[in-house]
């Protein structure tokens, strides 16, 4: 190989449209290292503190990819992760683990199907029929205990979900690098994922060739929902209960950080390990403020700065492909 | 009329009609086409020309009349069963996914997959395959593209058809479809898609080419069939008739006199 041929291939590997996010990632990461040098900021266990809470957010981004993949977008994950952890949470006592696990990830699918089912019958778009199921799954989660938080005090549910670790690995660390691994694997690897990339990115050629678009979608949906189920059950773990308010600010974190991950916003483009990248920044992000002493108000600002950022270079990218 | 060469006879079709709603988009269409040639379908806009593709490619459902393909009548209700037959449509937006590289597009549904059983089952992708796969059509089709890694939407418009015919053709079609093949295209890229044509017709495939551009249908087609309001008017032989005379029909003079 000659050193024109990796000049330019080296060219195209630090000018790939997803790459950005590895500078940004470095940037920031690099900025609250000096800023904060005096703290624990750069600490091996502040970094895997910072995975470790951010593993829900990394579970619905990688979900999520699912949605933008084909097209969609999927508003009611925030609330689906209120739910889930709920009725988790209400089923450990008496039914353990495995049935609480089954019935809230379940609860996910089911919504997830009936946000596309209502996408395709209707023929509106996912923003509008997502934005209602998530007004009403909010309305639910806050009627299902009267706005009461309730306490997980299952062992082995904390073990799976929060605190325990395998291996001397933190289980929630393993959750993230299986989702992400599985999501990497059935986007780029299977059939399927190729599929669903194509209904997103020429819908008329998906159908063209015989592409059953409308399956695609709906299972898409089912995927982002079923996944916000996941990140519930690892918010009720970690904090060891649940309560109507979680996953309430994670939408906008979510889609901010697949967003900057490189994932297009308009479908058929998507990148996993950008979005969980993604959602580490922002972790970092959220972390680094609190560390300077900045107040959540500020991290909120912070947050929609970032995603008006992320969605204005993704368009720019869209524009000039 | 009755077309000789027994058996050699690729697609018939016999009084097609078809209406939606209370317009009748198609009506007593008949013509064939045999195998290895070239016919034009021609006709003004609105004249049942795409509503006939798409009825040939299994989109639409005609409600009269049948179609013939190689010697069988066939039932077209959807793309699938159409393509099985071995009727492959190019559509005019050539049906690709612009961010997929020419392998992805020309699996398009039809993937090769991991030969290990287990990988198999989920529906893991071959790659490595399916570009070899690519090489070897496109190569058979004297088309040279630089990079089969590059997303299609980086090729240019000529490439772009070469791509969606040799997808057509690598299906083992008997008919090839063709819708406007060359509207989008510059002189030098029409040529090589003409050429193409004229190529894949040798191999024996029959190919139905809708086209505006006269001089294109004189230079590539062995016959047109005219299409006027819903009817086929003319069924010629392009050596018989100028296109002053083809004009005539397309536009409905020929018929009113």
């Amino acid at each position: 190989m000659t050193t024109q041929t990796q000049a330019t291939m080296l060219k195209q590997l630090l000018l790939r449209r997803d790459a950005y996010i590895y500078y940004i990632f470095l940037i920031v990461l690099s900025f609250f290292a000096v800023l904060l040098h005096d703290t624990a900021f750069l600490s091996l266990d502040n970094l895997l503190n910072i995975v470790r809470q951010t593993t829900p957010v990394t579970v619905m981004a990688v979900a999520l990819c699912f949605a933008l993949a084909v097209g969609h977008i999927d508003l009611s994950i925030g609330a689906v992760v209120a739910v889930s952890a709920l009725v988790a949470a209400l089923l450990l006592p008496q039914y353990g683990v495995l049935v609480a696990t089954l019935a809230a990830l379940g609860l996910g699918a089911a919504v997830g199907f009936i946000n596309g089912l209502l996408t395709e019958k209707l023929q509106v778009s996912s923003l509008l029929i997502t934005l209602g199921t998530m007004s009403v799954l909010a309305g639910v989660a806050r009627q299902l205990t009267g706005m009461e938080s309730v306490p997980v005090l299952h062992d082995g549910f904390i073990f799976w979900f929060g605190g325990g670790e395998l291996w001397g690995i933190p289980t929630l660390l393993l959750w993230t690098v299986a989702v992400a691994l599985l999501g990497y694997l059935l986007l780029n690897k299977l059939r399927f994922g190729r599929h669903l990339l194509a209904v997103g990115g020429q819908p008329q050629a998906a159908r063209a060739m015989g592409i059953a678009l409308q399956r695609l979608r709906v299972q898409a949906l089912m995927i982002s929902a079923t996944g916000a189920a996941l990140a519930g059950l690892l918010y009720a773990g970690r904090l060891q209960g649940a309560r109507y308010t979680l996953g309430e600010a994670d939408l906008l974190t979510v889609i901010a950080a697949v967003a900057i991950g490189g994932t297009s916003l308009f479908g058929g483009r998507v990148c996993i390990f950008g979005a969980v990248l993604g959602s580490w920044l922002m972790g970092m992000i959220n972390n680094g403020l609190i560390l300077s002493g900045f107040s959540t108000n500020e991290q909120m600002v912070a947050r929609g700065v970032i995603l008006i950022v992320a969605v204005a270079i993704g368009v720019r990218e869209v524009k000039r492909g | 009329m009755v077309r000789n060469a027994l058996g050699q006879s690729a697609l018939e079709i016999r009084q097609l009609g078809k209406s939606f709603g209370a317009v009748q988009a198609l009506k007593d269409v008949s013509f064939s086409i045999q195998k290895g040639e070239v016919v034009a379908l021609l006709g003004d806009n609105g004249a049942g020309k795409t509503t006939l593709v798409r009825c040939l490619a299994g989109i639409h459902q005609a409600d009269q009349g049948e179609v013939l393909f190689n010697g069988n009548k066939v039932v077209l209700d959807t793309p699938q069963q159409a393509r099985a037959l071995g009727i492959e449509t190019v559509f005019q937006d050539l049906a690709m996914v612009p961010e997929f590289d020419i392998p992805a597009n020309l699996f398009l549904n039809r993937e090769i997959l991991s030969k290990n059983p287990l990988l198999r089952a989920i529906g893991w992708l071959d790659k490595a395959a399916m570009e070899r796969q690519a090489r070897k059509s496109l190569h058979r089709l004297n088309s040279r593209m630089a990079d089969f890694a590059a997303p299609v939407q980086s090729l240019s418009g000529g490439q772009r058809q070469a791509i969606a015919i040799a997808r057509a053709v690598n299906w083992g079609a008997d008919l090839v479809i063709m819708d406007e093949p060359t509207a989008a295209l510059g002189v030098e890229q029409s040529a090589q898609v003409n050429a193409l044509i004229r190529l894949i017709s040798s191999q024996g495939v029959a190919v139905l080419l809708i086209s505006h551009n006269m001089q294109h249908v004189l230079e590539t087609c062995d016959r047109a069939v005219v299409l006027y309001q819903g009817r086929s008017v003319a069924d010629v032989a392009l050596s018989d008739v100028s296109k002053e005379q083809l004009v005539a029909l397309i536009t409905g003079a020929a018929v009113a006199a």
